[in-house]
């Protein structure tokens, strides 16, 4: 038994937090937020020269063949630099979703392009407001439904669209992007720093992913599982840099004499933010571990570590704004971009009422 | 990173399955349960017994102290099969959990060898003699004086609040033996034997009817100097050293509720339905999952750090703060579950014997014990994450002027 990284693990940790924290700072973050750019694309092509795009791939596909803990460490730090590429997209969405169900062919053809970041994919799944309901349909050879809100939709050159076959039995389909039936439009969110579209198809070809017709909606939880664990560690790190932001802040500002982080309401705030994220990273090291050993409670661990991940960043991103007076609610301060990411984080894949139910019903269903 | 047992611990978590087939009842078996007293007290003392005979007796001891020599992720396995039985091993948390590992560090080896196996099979009860009539989270402030005469001690005073103190035959005692210098450094800290004439313990009845702690009345209690732990005017190191391992101890059998509540969730129906299919009990599960979950994985990875030779470090203090708010947030809330007659509390007629409702009773002591939330927190944003210590009245002084109140 043992509950920590390796030391290997914990290097590359420590490597991809100091890169971040020199090509992801708050200003190249600011660059996509405060502008019309979808991402950064100097950043995406050294975190793709340094192999993160690679990490998860095997080495008969041209990538590194490391396993999820490697990703997992990788992850927190992503989230804990903001960094904004569609990193999540393309690596725990399509990239997994095609190393799980596509033909060797499709293996072939898309996996060595991910890894080299040739290709960026992303998955199709929402269709708008409500839980997840799936529409969109194949007819003939062309995909015909609307697609929203869809991570780096506006970028990606292929997305994985969840679609009904012609006698109305969903499934994944591979779509390109940049072809006549396809029209896509940026979307105004609440984390401009990580773009989404909308995505109008009208008969654009597409193709199963997968030798044989899966269970579509199967698939989807399968891979929202794996994603969640991911995401949980993007969580971490963002609530993490929060938590930090506010402390190093109230440690410096005075009020009535004396130090804002003296103040026991404070403290105590402080107090239970920590809790909040200590049980979170611990269910989130818990998912990574049944993640990366297919542990058959890996289900009831993803679970857990979205639904604790999404509280503690959103209760430490709410705080930190709160014990920064004022100057938490400028634009000028990053309270924001930590609150903003926050609900991005909790609403991609799923939302807290979703995961909630999804966790008791395992739950229940378990022993 | 692998949360799978190694063949070795596989074995072990056999052998404690076994032992707890053996000799304890299922959480669920429905038996009614002692939950307080006499009778608590006497299982208690049986149950030790019987570990310590089957070599399952403070686990993490060395054998020649009367433990089985074994590791924390051993202990971690107990807490782990354990959950699933009706057991006593929070009886002597106490003496066994708090006092033990001052002992092992601060007395001499003929004393450890002396006292500490008949501790650890509970032949011997001790309590933990801190706490006073003025001095509780600030516990550095009390009073109870220690006087040297030759070889021995004379100690006056009185404690309260000290668990199982009706029945211990030891306790460890912190003692004021200067007041002339500042609170800290002007505390003693000793081992005392509760059997004998200077020493008065009166039960005091709690809130939920119970009588769990005690007051303790010192008139010229006697303590041989060989009793002392750590230097005189060096206790509150000793006290800190108790107060540590408390919260790791308490980490380890404290109630969360949740395991009660997910027995609760799977088995009852209300008009004619599964309360498994009320969207309001389903939200809750989960919420109260992922706060259970959390918590042993993060004991999980507090021993680790433990067994790699870290020492238990103020983090334990976000188990005790997680787990006694839960365990009262849990109980009133099945409470409210089971309508207007959430309120009855009869064996017979409540869901799962009144569990539920006798928490909701006792459970506000569990958030005073052992530091109260508010002292955890402080813990915490101090300790673990090194914010400014609260502005403090007393800094400076000697004990002797320190303000105190009205009382
Ligand atoms: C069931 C039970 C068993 C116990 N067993 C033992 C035992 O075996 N041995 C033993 O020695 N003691 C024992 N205690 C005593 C326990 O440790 C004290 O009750 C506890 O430390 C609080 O002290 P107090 O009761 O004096 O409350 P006070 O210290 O007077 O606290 C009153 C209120 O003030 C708050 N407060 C105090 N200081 C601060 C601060 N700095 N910042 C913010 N808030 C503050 C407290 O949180 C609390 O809400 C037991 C208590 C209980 C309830």
């Amino acid at each position: 038994m043992n509950f920590e990284f390796s030391e290997e693990q914990l290097f590359i940790r420590d490597q991809a937090r100091n890169f971040l924290s020199q090509e992801s700072s708050a200003e190249v973050v600011r660059s996509v937020l405060d502008t019309d750019l979808p991402f950064h694309r100097g950043l995406w092509q050294q975190i793709v020269e340094l192999g993160w795009t690679a990490m998860a791939i095997p080495e008969s596909f041209g990538g590194l063949g490391l396993g999820y803990l490697e990703l997992c460490v990788i992850a927190e730090e992503l989230g804990r630099s903001l960094a904004p590429v569609p990193f999540s997209s393309s690596v725990y969405l399509a990239t997994e979703a095609i190393k799980s169900w596509g033909s060797a062919e499709q293996q072939q053809h898309y996996l060595p392009r991910l890894a080299s970041g040739e290709l960026i994919g992303t998955l199709a799944s929402s269709e708008g407001p409500g839980a997840l309901e799936i529409n969109a349909v194949i007819r003939g050879e062309g995909l015909r439904g609307s697609k929203l809100p869809v991570p780096d939709g506006d970028v990606a050159d292929f997305a994985l669209v969840v679609a009904r076959s012609e006698d109305g039995i969903p499934g994944l389909y591979l779509v390109d992007l940049a072809v006549d039936g396809v029209s896509r439009s940026v979307l105004t969110t609440m984390d401009p720093s990580r773009s989404q579209a909308r995505l109008d198809f009208d008969g654009a070809p597409a193709q199963r992913l997968g030798e044989h017709a899966i269970d579509g909606l199967a698939a989807l939880d399968q891979l929202f599982d794996r994603a969640a664990v991911l995401f949980a560690f993007e969580q971490i790190g963002g609530a993490q840099a929060a938590l930090d932001m506010g402390m190093a802040y109230t440690r410096e500002r005075y009020a009535f004499g004396r130090a804002v982080a003296s103040f026991q309401a404070i403290k105590h705030k402080f107090a239970d933010m920590f809790v909040a994220l200590e049980l979170a990273r611990a269910n989130a090291y818990y998912g990574a571990w049944a993640l990366s050993s297919d542990a058959p409670d890996l289900p009831l661990a993803a679970a857990t570590a979205r639904v604790s991940a999404t509280d503690a960043f959103y209760q430490v991103s709410r705080e930190n704004i709160q014990v920064h007076g004022g100057m938490g609610f400028t634009w000028e301060f990053d309270c924001h971009l930590y609150y903003r990411r926050a609900q991005l984080l909790s609403t991609a894949i799923g939302t807290q009422p979703y995961w909630k139910e999804v966790l008791a019903t395992r739950l229940l269903a378990a022993a | 990173m692998d949360f799978n047992d190694t063949a070795e611990l596989a074995e072990f978590r056999h052998r404690v399955a076994d032992f707890l087939d053996a000799n304890a009842q299922r959480r669920t078996d429905n038996q009614l349960r002692g939950m307080e007293g006499e009778q608590a007290f006497l299982e208690g003392k049986e149950w030790y017994a019987r570990k310590a005979e089957a070599g399952l007796a403070c686990l993490t001891w060395p054998k020649e102290y009367g433990g089985a020599g074994l590791t924390p992720l051993h202990e971690v396995i107990w807490a782990q099969e354990a959950e699933n039985y009706l057991t006593r091993d929070a009886q002597f948390v106490i003496g066994i959990g708090n006092c033990g590992p001052a002992i092992m560090h601060f007395a001499t080896e003929e004393t450890k060898r002396e006292l500490l196996p008949r501790m650890a099979s509970a032949e011997d009860v001790w309590c933990q003699l801190f706490s006073e009539p003025c001095a509780g989270s600030d516990v550095a402030g009390l009073r109870t004086r220690a006087e040297r005469r030759g070889d021995e001690w004379l100690v006056n005073g009185q404690k309260i609040w000290t668990s199982g103190a009706q029945y211990s035959d030891y306790g460890v005692v912190l003692t004021r033996t200067d007041p002339t210098v500042s609170k800290y450094r002007g505390l003693t800290l000793f081992m005392i034997d509760m059997r004998q004439q200077g020493v008065e313990v009166r039960p005091i009845k709690q809130m939920d009817g119970g009588q769990h702690f005690a007051e303790v009345f010192f008139n010229d209690a006697v303590i041989p100097d060989s009793y002392r732990l750590g230097d005189v005017g060096g206790g509150w190191t000793g006290a800190l050293t108790v107060l540590m391992s408390e919260r790791l101890a308490i980490s380890g059998v404290q109630p969360t509720g949740f395991p009660q509540f997910l027995d609760l969730v799977k088995s009852l129906e209300l008009n004619g339905r599964p309360i498994a299919e009320d969207p309001l009990v389903r939200e809750r599960l989960a919420t109260w999952y992922s706060r259970y979950a959390g918590l042993q994985a993060a004991n999980k990875r507090m021993i680790t750090a433990v067994a790699k030779g870290g020492i238990a470090g103020a983090e334990a203090s976000l188990g005790k703060l997680v787990g006694a708010v839960m365990n009262q947030e849990i109980a009133n809330f099945a409470c409210q579950l089971f309508g207007q007659a959430g309120i009855i509390q009869d064996q017979e007629l409540s869901p799962e014997q009144a569990h539920f409702q006798k928490t909701v009773l006792f459970s506000p002591g569990v958030r005073l014990a052992g530091g109260t939330d508010e002292v955890m927190r402080n813990i915490l944003a101090e300790q673990v994450l090194g914010l400014p210590q609260e502005p403090r009245a007393d800094k400076g002084m000697a004990f002797q002027d320190i303000p105190t109140g009205p009382g």
